[in-house]
């Protein structure tokens, strides 16, 4: 963790990895005993195909009811030997379905056959959830029509190089997940956003628009990149309404990757970061349980640690080392107990920090005085609540250790759940 | 999926820079110490005794309100601590202790704490309750009156801004800078010694807990509109170096007018904040009826804090 230097006069700032050293090749996790996947559904009934004992096969659709796009692919052959309600972040509902693992994996050939046709149908109902986890709904949004596609190279987090990694590595397979997706969406701008200082070895091995940002933490948020691109910001209305959509670098080489095998991946790259700092790459199956991978690399987890899905800055803590990585996990940080900071109910004290190292000039001070009363509407309405681009350094560099990144995704959570509510309303 | 191990779960940022506010409160508390070191050198034991129980009882007050409002205990961020000490400072060294028991008492809890303690105070604490006591208690708070039984081998035994509001710039011609600078002047216990004041106020800036811009517009205001005085009729109005070593500029500028929750944030507003109060402190020397304006001057600045910050960058993203 970084500290505050003696000299705090000068602010903190943190650049991004480059992934500029020797590319090491990732350790190939094998499949484990179990894996967990999640089908992005709440738990009602289910059809007779997903029930506990049933056989499964690598690359196959789970899905709670016949017919139903939400599903989770297999990423391994096996059982079913449980499912389960899921309680995700948000309150949002979901169902885990645990498969055991047996013997060698056996090709689901469903895929083979719909490949034929690259169609946005086809990426939606094989593809949504491939490591990456592309979001190919708003692609198909006719209300709200897409006319950029960013693949979203930079990293999310601090620390994390997962998606550089990939270009370097898997050139050939973005390059036809790119093909496809023009193929599929007919969109032409695919634009491929790179940190500055590492442009000059990507530009020309791919097949789009390379945008440069800063290697500078947050420039390369996604939501600092849409800045960048459009000069604006969505408001409550969300990212949609833009018309650019973010895909990540993973999901395209994975795309790529299935219509030149045949075969939908089942293997994602995490990062493993451990308690010294230590960077180590895996190869591991979708749905493994975290605990398998920390074991690999010898990282001791006792209680009272924290372990972490994705960077420092903008992660989720998990609760249990049985929690498996998902297609969106980019990386896995353990930290020590010692080193884990505490937030505090203290007041903000108007010391003004947050608002010298806001990118987006949010008068962070005023907002979370707002927020901390849950007057959600105002801070949106006068303290640009929509200007922040999700970095965390506020909370970062709060004297009064105030939980303030928090409290800005619950008031964008609340305020979107009162729109959608509106808009239900309104039908 | 029961885990045998606990672990913490909280939402991110996982990093911290490891700043809070005990650190700057005794940060503060150290950079002030020189200050305060030379005056209890000047003025011996009373001085100490001053500092003392100034700092004892704004700990005991902010204790007592945190018990009387059941609100958690938060003497140990050493904000009291440091509230008591500031007190200390600009009080003159005969202050007898009901005067320091009145002064922390209206700095802590009508100060701070009916406002909702640390971070809530409109006002800077210290300015309010000294500007209180100086309304009150005149002649406790008169340095010339105050210190008339201590023996004190200086340039000149009254105090210099008294002396100039009544006898004009040719009464205090005799004091050199240098001698001002060195604290060589009759005044606050810790408010004299402009060198030990200014050694806290680089620490402090330095180590960012107070904005550079606020002290430096603070020292230009009084010292541009101490010279324009000065320029216009100096027979009058005393140069601008005497305005800023004499008084209470400088731990204004560097201890009273940053205090965090009652000064601007944004870069401009910062600007326009500390260089109004230089000048409020010079016009009130000058023209108004009070031997010192900084206090004032910083109660006025802290009143006009919310609408200045007003003046901030516009936010990202933002199509209106």
């Amino acid at each position: 963790m970084r500290k505050r230097s003696f000299f705090g006069l000068s602010k903190p700032s943190f650049h991004y990895e480059l992934a500029t050293g020797p590319v090491t090749d990732p350790v190939v996790i094998p499949a484990p005993e179990t894996v967990t996947l999640y089908i992005k559904q709440e738990l009602k009934r289910t059809s007779s195909n997903l029930k506990v004992g049933a056989p499964v096969k690598t690359g196959q659709r789970l899905v709670l009811n016949e017919g139903d796009d939400i599903c989770a692919i297999s990423s391994v052959t096996g059982t079913i030997c449980a499912i389960a309600p899921f309680l995700a972040d948000y309150g949002r509902a979901w169902t885990a379905v645990t498969i055991k693992t047996e013997g060698s994996d056996t090709p689901d050939t469903e895929f083979a056959e719909a490949m034929q046709a690259p169609t946005l149908e086809t990426l939606n109902r094989y593809l949504a959830t491939c490591p990456g986890e592309p979001d190919i709904g708003p692609l198909m949004d006719e209300r709200n029509p897409v006319h950029t596609i960013v693949i979203y190279g930079g990293n999310a987090d601090i620390l994390i190089d997962t998606s550089l990694y990939l270009f370097k590595q898997s050139a050939e397979a973005v390059n036809a997940g790119i093909e496809i997706l023009r193929k599929a969406t007919g969109i032409e701008d695919i634009v491929i956003v790179i940190p500055e200082e590492s442009v000059q070895n990507y530009s020309g091995h791919l097949d789009a628009r390379m945008e440069p940002v800063s290697s500078q933490y947050p420039y390369a948020q996604p939501l600092m990149v849409l800045h960048q691109l459009t000069g604006r910001l969505p408001d409550e209305k969300g990212m949609a309404s833009m018309g650019v959509h973010f895909i990540r670098a993973e999901a395209v080489a994975a795309i790529g990757q299935a219509f030149s095998s045949g075969s939908l991946p089942a293997e994602k790259t995490v990062a493993v970061i451990d308690k010294q700092g230590t960077k180590h790459l895996a190869r591991a199956r979708v749905g493994t349980p975290v605990g398998v991978l920390l074991k690999t690399f010898d990282v001791q987890v006792n209680d009272q640690d924290k372990i972490i899905f994705g960077g420092p800055m903008t992660g989720n803590a998990i609760y249990s080392e049985d929690l498996p990585i998902g297609p969106g996990t980019d990386a896995i940080l353990v930290q020590d107990k010692s080193v884990i900071p505490l937030y505090s109910d203290y007041p903000c004290i108007n010391c003004g920090d947050c608002v010298r190292i806001c990118p987006a000039n949010v008068p962070v001070n005023l907002l979370v005085r707002f927020l901390e009363a849950g007057q959600y509407t105002e801070g949106a309405d006068l303290y640009d609540l929509y200007s922040c681009i999700e970095c965390g350094l506020c909370s970062y560099v709060c004297v009064s250790r105030i939980p303030i990144y928090q409290y800005i995704k619950l008031a964008k959570y609340e305020i979107g759940r009162i729109t959608s509510a509106e808009e239900l309303n309104e039908q | 999926m029961n885990s045998k191990k606990t672990l913490i779960v909280s939402h991110a940022p996982f990093w911290h820079d490891g700043s809070g506010i005990p650190e700057r409160s005794y940060h503060t508390m150290i950079a002030a110490l020189p200050a305060a070191c030379v005056g209890i050198a000047y003025y011996g034991a009373p001085a100490l005794g001053v500092i003392s129980l100034a700092m004892a009882s704004a700990i005991l007050w902010e204790l007592l309100l945190n018990y009387a409002s059941k609100r958690p205990i938060t003497v140990g961020n050493g904000n009291a601590a440091l509230i008591g000490l500031l007190i200390a400072m600009v009080l003159p060294a005969s202050a007898p202790w009901w005067l320091v028991l009145i002064g922390t008492f209206l700095a802590i809890v009508i100060g701070m704490q009916i406002f909702g303690g640390i971070g809530a105070n409109p006002f800077n604490p210290v300015a309010l309750a000294i500007a209180i006591l100086m309304v009150s208690y005149k002649s406790h708070l008169d340095f010339d009156a105050a210190l008339v039984n201590f023996s004190i081998d200086f340039p000149s035994s009254t105090n210099p801004l008294a002396a100039l509001k009544a006898f004009g710039p040719a009464a205090v011609e005799h004091l050199t800078p240098v001698d001002l600078f060195m604290g060589r002047q009759v005044g606050g216990i810790g408010s004299s010694c402009g060198l030990a004041l200014t050694l806290g106020g680089v620490y402090l800036i330095l180590r960012g807990i107070i904005r550079w811009e606020i002290s430096i517009a603070f020292i230009a205001g009084v010292f541009i509109s101490a010279m324009l005085f000065n320029m216009v009729d100096p027979i009058h109005y005393a140069p601008p170096a005497f305005h800023l070593l004499t008084g209470y500029t400088l731990i204004g500028a560097f201890f009273l007018a940053t205090e965090s929750s009652s000064s601007p944030v944004n870069f401009i507003p910062m600007l326009v904040y500390g260089a109004l109060g230089g000048v409020m402190t010079v016009l009130i020397r000058n023209i108004g009826a009070y031997v010192d304006g900084v206090i004032f001057a910083i109660l006025l600045i802290n009143l006009i804090n919310p609408l200045v910050d007003k003046i901030r960058p516009k936010a990202i993203g933002k199509v209106a």
